[in-house]
């Protein structure tokens, strides 16, 4: 049965559907952020990440739908060395050689093989179910890693991770701000890659820098891996080489701003978006709450508001805040002023789910 | 030996921890659980951020290295710095 997690700012939410529609089954972490979540759809296990303000990113599993969860290994970044000079090229913080926030969790292509992207920009790798972890240590130590930099948070950050359901080998990552990398071995060597995306936020010269991307949300179609939908911060991108090369979306109506982005698991050409107000703003346009659905590729999109808040809504979806069950019948998404919607017709009409929760981060089928 | 007591939000940690040690390093090795650890020190060893530890009622220095020394019926207190919403 699918279920679907919703993490907030105070625990995870669980909800399944009833005979009244989605409802609430399960909270659990009451009052602790939870920053992601992701099942493991080969075993059935649920890994949710959370943020104890005060002791740190932690990390736990739930094998039974996520009605109970045990505490597993999270990961940690190894001793600085005393004289490395790691800064941040925004701020000249010196970046922490610690987890701050877990941003990404994702099940790889082996069996037991987890990914999680953190804030600062590591990639960790489990091949144990979480019992314990390893920092790609290629990608971390990458000279071009240092150009990486801070947006909304300090330090930059790994938000996607997109293993190719073809070739475990492959992964490739979304870096928010670091643009797209991607390994053929399995971690050992990484290039960045994306040509097509532009930075309209940087200086002329650095525009088509492609460390200097900031793509806000990256998503693999599973049955079509070489199609990536990406909501950047300064537009929507697609691209058919798996992230080789993107161009440019630019009729998304009403805004190419936005965090979340979601592609159908098996119809490569449809996607959906919900755009904001353009990043001074950061807020519905106009206060109306809508989602944007192309299903020819990007040519067309259809504006869907049917059952969504179209006065004074002030919802804002973040990057990780969409989701689409692993079947394509069920969208959900949720905001920061933590209203959650629900769709069982690709979009066309949405249902609220009854229920006030805390801001919504992270949302998630399983 | 010393005695460390830690804040309720730890609930791994409810009963107060007598152990011995001659710093707060050594205390702190000897009083957590290797799971039990990053709870209270990042991922370098130190102090979290908004944990605080306090020595025989007075705040540790070195939140880095944890070399203050701790007295032989010395009191170490694990607690939460304010903070959050």
């Amino acid at each position: 049965m699918t279920r679907l997690h919703i993490g907030s700012r105070k625990g995870l939410f669980t909800l399944a559907r009833g005979a009244r529609g989605w409802e609430v089954e399960a909270l659990s972490f009451a009052g602790v952020q939870v920053t992601a979540i992701a099942p493991d759809r080969r075993d059935g296990a649920l890994y949710a990440a959370v943020g104890h303000g005060h002791f740190g990113a932690k990390l736990h599993r739930s094998t039974d739908g996520g009605r109970t969860f045990v505490e597993r290994t999270a990961p940690t970044y190894p001793p600085k060395p005393a004289d490395l000079d790691d800064r941040d090229p925004m701020r000249q913080l010196p970046v922490p050689w610690n987890v701050e926030l877990i941003w990404s969790l994702e099940a790889g292509g082996v069996p037991g093989e987890i990914w999680c992207g953190t804030i600062p920009g590591g990639l960790f790798r489990s091949t144990d179910g979480a019992d314990s972890w390893s920092l790609v240590e290629p990608l971390w130590l990458h000279p071009d890693r240092k150009r990486w930099m801070g947006g909304g948070y300090d330090f930059a950050g790994i938000h996607s991770i997109m293993p190719d359901p073809r070739d475990p080998r492959r992964v490739v990552v979304g870096v928010s701000c670091g643009g797209v990398w991607a390994t053929h071995d399995g971690g050992a060597t990484w290039s960045v890659r994306g040509t097509g995306q532009v930075a309209s936020y940087m200086p002329p010269e650095q525009v088509g820098d492609l460390v200097a991307q900031d793509p806000h949300r990256i998503v693999r179609c599973p049955a079509a891996p070489d199609r990536m939908w990406m909501q950047h911060h300064a537009g929507v991108f697609v691209s058919d080489d798996a992230g080789m090369t993107f161009r440019v979306v630019d009729n998304v109506p009403p805004s190419t701003f936005g965090f979340a982005v979601a592609v159908h698991p098996t119809q490569p050409d449809t996607a959906w978006f919900v755009p904001a107000a353009a990043d001074s703003q950061r807020m519905p346009v106009d206060g109306k709450v809508v989602v944007a659905r192309t299903r020819d590729g990007g040519r067309s999109f259809a504006v869907l508001d049917a059952g969504l808040p179209q006065r004074h809504a002030y919802d804002l979806v973040y990057r990780h805040g969409l989701d689409i069950s692993a079947d394509g019948g069920v969208l959900a998404f949720g905001s920061t002023s933590g209203g959650l919607w629900v769709s069982e017709d690709q979009g066309d009409h949405w249902t609220a789910v009854d229920a006030r929760l805390p801001p919504i981060v992270c949302v998630r089928f399983a | 030996m010393a005695r460390v007591i830690f804040t309720p939000h730890l609930r791994f940690a409810a009963e107060p921890r007598v152990v011995a040690g001659r710093t707060l390093g050594e205390v702190l090795a000897a009083a957590l659980a290797p799971h039990e650890r990053g709870y209270v020190l990042d991922d370098q060893g130190a102090v979290r951020k908004h944990v605080a530890v306090f020595i025989d009622g007075e705040q540790c220095r070195d939140r880095r290295s944890l070399s203050d020394p701790v007295g032989e019926d010395g009191e170490v207190h694990v607690l939460q710095a304010l903070s959050g919403g």
